[in-house]
Formats: structure tokens, C-alpha cells, sequence
């Protein structure tokens, strides 16, 4: 589904990913972890292609085609969906309106009618209803007095109301309680499937005991330096960074 | 060029194609303004004597005034001189079907949601269309008669009720307000008149659109509006649709009265040619517009200006009686190289008087957005409360905005809060919209929207819904 190839990335000259690969196949869950300033949140923002971000080589392929020079929201049509770390507010639009407008530009891209009123209604009741959102929550401004947690799971509602192929969750656990964490988790467990596939990019082990990946990656440095199953992620939980920086400096 | 600048210009010169009738009168009134003209232009109306000494009383204020230069805007001076302050009403051209319209101003129809049969009355199709048009409005008028209501064209009104404008007419905006009113005062041809009969509750919402075809926009239009003791009229001014006129310089008035326990709503959406992305050419639009609210009364002006090269507007409401509420609601957009200085004017008499102005500017390209708000509390205004908040939106960084609010108080029970901020549609705004599979152009829409959602909540529902796609069309390639 994805294919990463020696990805290279700079900001403002600086390199940040640094010859990075990665292969992710549909129906599975990968996560990378990985020490502050790795770059695991510019990775995620380039396969979302935002254009702050220079790339300087290798390429990213999704569904067998470049998507390098897509337009983001040509990215998200043909599948691809980002949890925002910080989700922005956008004072004035409220989450029914935002997502309707959302699911409806994807429709049009695929030359279908703007959803009925009734199926959408249906449709956003069914998924608020996954992340245990009340239903004042949907009339309310996009984010704006948004508690963390509420952000998060807008987001997963979001990601559900939009049924991407990939979704790309950039530390969706971070700001969480634990209730919180356990009522995305479940969602995104929920919306799994065997043609979709997960990637979650996370400091902790605690998201990883609720969505188990299939595979672990370390990224360290702008490069994936270690890869495993979910055992890594729960040694590294226990070792911390510091054990990876000394096997790639030794 | 974009095709919206394309098609604006296609337009502007298909209205000269279309062309003036060559009137052997009108031929006779030299261009310029001086005592014969205005004299020519009440004997040509039939006005009663009362009327013509008012226009010339008005002409003699305007030669006493000079043009106002304290507004934040820039422009060449239109001259007076070379106006022709009379000419027989222009005839368009009419066309049999839409087929003959320019398929790029339809599209442009469309895209603001304009129905089929609108199009055709503002294109001048002729067909059964306008015939049903009439008799829309006839039905409209007999409903509305039968209420004592009286709706027509200031014209009509000066002859059918000369009383109502005699004692009405000037006393909100006086001969000698300022330049503009002054000529206006002198040399009006155009506009509307309304009267709602005490405890009368207009059953619908009263639009000049009715009216689209009895009497184009004048370039001098006068409106007055009289709501009688305890009467509620909702009145709508303009519509969405791209308006254009051969005349660079528009100054109306607008008057409204609401007497003891009345209430005017006045809504106003104004989509006048803006000029072309360069800045050449459009409407300067200078307008006074005034309401008095007697005892218990309420006067809420509510608008959104998209359109003119140069907009200088300040809809304002003096607040004499006590208890009177008065209400600015306003979404000012500018794009190229377009100018606005637009506000409002709370004056407070009354004890307990109460204003509220929500201003809302949004500036892209290298236009200019300015607010000018005056929040005054005369002496005798015991507990006169006032709330302002003046946002302003910009986009991209070669757009202006500035605020100006203004503050007089001299009564010490007034209480007075003002908010302001400025914010700029955010890079990270925009990316989440894309990521989400929402385009730029479509993400600038429902930002911009979300913005004004205060202002817009205050139109009626179809004006709304109608302002909305005006909003994001007014913006669109405006970011990227």
C-alpha cells in the first residue's frame, strides 16, 4: 500500500529524514517510535504532502503510484488520512459542517453526488456513537475549547467518518486520559480492517497495549535504525532511547 | 486574467453594446450640475413645488460642502461636472432565451445558486418570465395593500403620498449631512419608499428585487422607510448576483424612521463590480444610510459588502428614544485592489439605549479594509450599554486592515466594552482542510464563513445561504 524509498527531507536546509524505507501492506498496523525531534512528525506530514517540507530524494509511492507531487487533498482522496498531533481550530464551523464538507469534496473527486442529508445523518450518528461523542459535541466550532482528549477523538471520528485506506496517527495518544485512550483505541480497533492499514507514530508503549502492531520501527535520526514486533516497542518501554543511541554509536 | 475578471469585463462592455437610448431630451440636458438641471429633472418628475425648493436647498448645501477626504481610501476624484444628472430610463436590450446570455455569467449564476428564473429577469430575458415576474409583484402589492402597507418607487411615492415624504423625508439625513447626501439631496431619480401602519407586522420580507424591472439602480438612490408605532418590516436591499453599472459613482441615502415599539430590519447584500484584478474600473459606492429609533424601538442594519472599488459606508442608528435598541451587523470584503472604510454610528439619546456592532472585515489580495465605528453617549443616556467587536481577516500579506473606533461618552452610568482582533487565515488551517480532501478554494470558503457565521446568522434564511457562496466566489484563487 505504501512504499517508502530512501526518503530524504530538509526544512529551511536542514535534513531531517535522512534515507528513511518503508513498506506498509494493507491490513496491517505499524508503529514507529522513536526520541523527540527524530523526525517522526515531518514523516508524517510529508506522506501527507504538506509543502513546507522539501524533499530532496527517494520516493514515496501509495496504491503503486508517486503521490510526491500530489496535492494534499488529492493525497486524501485517493486514501490517505493524518491524525493531527494539534488539530487546528476553525472558529465559527462546526464538526457536523466541517465533515460533511470533507465527505463530500472526497464524494465529488470520485464524480459521486454530495450524500444525502439522511445517509450522512445516519451515517455520522453510527460513528459518534463509536467514539461515545455526545450529540451537542457536533454543533460545536471545530477544536475551539476542545479539551485533548475531545480533539483526539475528533480526529478518530473524522478518520471514521472518511474511511481512509491508510491512516496516519501522530501521537493520537498524547493528551489522553485514560478513558480517552481506551475509547480511540477501541475505535481505531474497530475500523480495522484487512484492506486498510494503520500507521501509528507514538513515544509510548501504553497506546500499543490497546491497537497491538504487527510491526515496531525505531526511527532515530531521520532513519528507521531498528524494526521488530511488539516486543520492541515493550523493551524500549523498559530500556528506553538511550539503549538504541549506544547499539548505533557502538 | 481569471475567468471571473473575463467574464466581468465581457459583461461591462456587453452593457455598452446593449447601449443607451439616444433620447432627444436627455440630449438636451448638458452634463453638469447648476440650479436649471435640478429644476428640469422636478419638472420632468411632475414634482410638487415643496420638492424642488428641497433639491435646491440640497444643491446649495452641496456647493457649501467639500469632498470628504478623512475616509481611509485612496481614489481619483470622480467629476461632478461631467455627470448627466437626467436621462430617460436606459433600455436594454432584450433577449429571447438564456442561449443568448454569456454562458460564463451563467455559470457564475449557478455557482451562486441563483434560480433559473431570476437569471432571466437579470439578464433581460424576455419572455413569459418577466410577464410572470409582474404579476408576482402584483399579487405581492395587492397582499401588502390590503395591510395599509405601502411599497413603491420613491417616484411613484411623491405622487401617490406626497404627505408621508414631505414630513419624512430629510429628517434623519438632512440636505446639509455631508457631500454626498447633499447631492443626492439634489439630484435623486431613483430609490424606494415603504410605510408599515401602526401595530402592522409585515408578512414578508419586503425586497427591492421586486422592483428589478420597473426601475434599475439609480446611481443617486434615495430610500425612506417608515415604520409606524409598533410595526415590524424586514426589508432586503440588493441581492448576490453581480451587479454592474456604467456609472462609476453611486451615493444614496437611505432613511429609516421606526417610530415607538417599531422594528426595522434592514439587510443589505451588495455585489457591485469591484474593478478588474489590477484595480481599473468599479463602482465607488458612497452611501449615507440613517435611522432614527423612537421610544422602544429597534433598527438592526445587517450586511455584507463584497462588491465596489470604493466602498464608504457607515449605516447608522440614532437611539433617541428611550429603551431603543439599535444593531450593525457587517462583513466587508475586499480583494485586488479594492477599498473600504465601513462602520457604523451608535448615537445614544435615550435613557437605556442599547447597541450592539459586530463588524467583520476580510482583506485578501492588495485591497484595503478599514472600520470606522462612533459610539456616543449624549448627556441625557442614563445606562446606555454599548457591546463592539471589530474582527479583521487577512489573507496573504499585501492585504491591509485597520480599525478605527471612536468613543464619546458623557454620561458616567455608560458602560461601554469594545473587543478587536486580527487573525490571518493560517497556513495550518489550510492544511488540515486539504488533508481532510478539501481544496483551498473550498477551505477558504468554509473558513471565511465560519468567521462571519455571527454576521450571516443575522440575514434571513435564503439571503444567507445565497451570502455564503457569494463569500467564498468573492475569494476564490485569492490564497496559493
Amino acid at each position: 500500500m505504501l512504499k517508502i524509498k530512501d526518503l530524504r527531507v530538509e526544512i529551511e536546509g536542514k535534513e531531517i529524514i535522512k534515507g528513511l524505507s518503508l513498506e506498509i501492506n494493507k491490513g496491517e498496523v505499524h508503529a514507529i517510535m522513536g526520541p523527540n525531534g527524530a523526525g517522526k512528525s515531518t514523516l508524517s506530514a510529508v506522506i501527507a504532502g504538506r509543502d513546507e517540507y522539501e524533499v530532496t530524494g527517494g520516493s514515496i509511492e501509495f496504491e503503486g503510484k508517486d503521490i510526491m507531487d500530489m496535492a494534499p487533498e488529492d493525497r486524501a482522496h485517493a486514501g490517505v488520512f493524518l491524525s493531527f498531533q494539534y488539530p487546528v481550530e476553525i472558529p465559527g464551523v462546526s464538526v457536523t459542517n466541517f465533515i460533511k464538507t470533507a465527505l463530500n469534496e472526497s464524494r465529488k473527486a470520485r464524480d459521486l453526488d454530495p450524500m444525502p442529508a439522511k445517509d450522512m445523518l445516519k451515517l455520522m450518528r453510527e460513528k459518534q456513537a463509536l467514539l461515545e461523542m455526545d450529540k451537542q459535541f457536533m454543533s460545536r466550532s471545530l477544536n475551539e475549547g476542545f479539551s485533548g482528549g475531545e480533539k483526539k477523538r475528533n480526529e478518530i471520528f473524522q478518520m471514521a467518518m472518511l474511511d481512509p485506506k491508510l491512516a496516519i496517527l501522530d501521537e493520537t495518544d498524547s493528551g489522553l486520559d485514560i478513558d480517552a485512550l481506551r475509547i480511540v483505541a477501541n475505535g481505531v480497533n474497530k475500523l480495522k480492517n484487512e484492506d486498510n492499514a494503520v500507521m501509528i507514530i507514538t513515544h509510548y508503549q501504553r497506546l500499543l497495549d490497546h491497537i497491538i502492531p504487527d510491526f515496531v520501527h525505531v526511527l532515530y535520526d531521520g532513519k528507521i535504525v531498528k524494526s521488530g514486533d511488539k516486543n520492541l516497542a515493550i523493551e524500549l518501554e523498559e530500556k528506553g532511547y538511550d539503549w538504541i543511541k549506544k547499539e548505533i554509536e557502538a | 486574467m481569471t475567468e471571473e475578471d473575463k467574464l466581468l469585463e465581457e459583461v461591462t462592455s456587453a452593457e455598452y453594446k446593449y447601449g443607451f437610448v439616444t433620447d432627444i431630451e436627455s440630449d438636451t440636458i448638458k452634463n453638469g450640475l447648476n440650479e436649471d438641471v435640478i429644476r428640469l429633472i422636478s419638472s420632468k418628475k411632475n414634482e410638487p413645488e415643496w420638492l424642488l425648493e428641497w433639491r435646491l436647498e440640497g444643491l446649495k448645501k452641496f456647493q457649501q460642502l467639500v469632498e470628504p477626504e478623512w475616509a481611509n481610501v485612496h481614489y481619483k476624484k470622480p467629476d461632478l461636472q461631467s455627470i448627466s444628472y437626467y436621462s430617460a430610463p436606459k433600455a436594454k436590450k432584450t433577449l429571447n432565451s438564456l442561449d443568448e446570455v454569456d454562458p460564463e455569467l451563467l455559470k457564475t449564476f449557478e455557482k451562486l445558486g441563483i434560480s433559473l428564473d431570476e437569471q432571466k429577469m437579470l439578464t433581460g430575458v424576455a419572455v413569459d418570465i418577466i410577464v410572470d415576474s409582474v404579476s408576482v409583484a402584483t399579487s405581492f402589492k395587492e397582499k401588502l395593500g390590503e395591510l395599509g402597507i405601502i411599497f413603491c418607487s420613491i417616484s411613484e411615492a411623491i405622487q401617490e403620498h406626497p404627505e408621508l415624504v414631505r414630513k419624512y423625508l430629510g429628517t434623519v439625513v438632512p440636505q446639509s449631512d455631508n457631500y454626498y447626501a447633499a447631492l443626492n439631496s439634489a439630484v435623486f431619480t431613483d430609490g424606494s419608499f415603504c410605510y408599515i401602519p401602526k401595530g402592522t407586522r409585515c408578512p414578508m420580507e419586503l425586497s427591492t428585487y421586486f422592483r428589478i424591472n420597473q426601475a434599475g439602480t439609480g446611481q443617486f438612490e434615495r430610500t425612506l422607510l417608515i415604520a409606524d408605532k409598533g410595526s415590524y418590516v424586514s426589508y432586503l436591499e440588493g441581492c448576490t448576483a453581480p451587479s454592474r453599472d456604467e456609472n462609476q459613482l453611486h451615493a444614496a441615502v437611505v432613511e429609516l424612521i421606526a417610530m415607538d415599539e417599531a422594528e426595522i430590519k434592514y439587510s443589505t447584500v451588495q455585489n457591485w463590480y469591484p474593478g478588474n484584478k489590477e484595480g481599473v474600473g468599479g463602482v465607488f459606492n458612497f452611501v449615507t444610510k440613517r435611522g432614527i429609533c423612537h421610544e422602544s424601538a429597534k433598527i438592526s442594519w445587517t450586511q455584507v459588502e463584497t462588491g465596489s472599488a470604493v466602498t464608504w459606508k457607515y449605516p447608522s442608528c440614532i437611539l433617541k428614544g428611550d429603551n431603543s435598541i439599535g444593531e450593525f451587523f457587517s462583513v466587508a470584503v475586499t480583494n485586488n485592489f479594492q477599498q473600504a472604510d465601513t462602520g457604523t454610528k451608535m448615537i445614544h439619546i435615550g435613557k437605556n439605549t442599547k447597541s450592539t456592532i459586530i463588524s467583520k472585515g476580510i482583506a485578501a489580495g492588495e485591497s484595503n479594509s478599514s472600520y470606522r465605528g462612533l459610539v456616543k453617549i449624549m448627556k441625557g443616556a442614563e445606562n446606555a450599554r454599548n457591546f463592539s467587536q471589530c474582527d479583521s481577516l487577512l489573507m496573504g500579506d499585501k492585504s491591509g486592515s485597520h480599525t478605527f473606533p471612536y468613543i464619546e461618552v458623557k454620561n458616567k452610568t455608560a458602560r461601554i466594552e469594545h473587543e478587536a482582533t486580527t487573525s490571518k487565515i493560517g497556513e495550518d488551517q489550510l492544511f488540515y482542510c486539504n488533508q481532510r480532501g478539501i481544496s483551498t478554494d473550498a477551505a477558504i470558503g468554509l473558513i471565511v464563513n465560519g468567521y462571519c457565521k455571527d454576521v450571516l446568522n443575522q440575514l434571513p434564511m435564503e439571503f444567507a445561504v445565497e451570502a455564503q457562496k457569494l463569500l467564498s466566489l468573492s475569494l476564490e484563487g485569492s490564497v496559493g
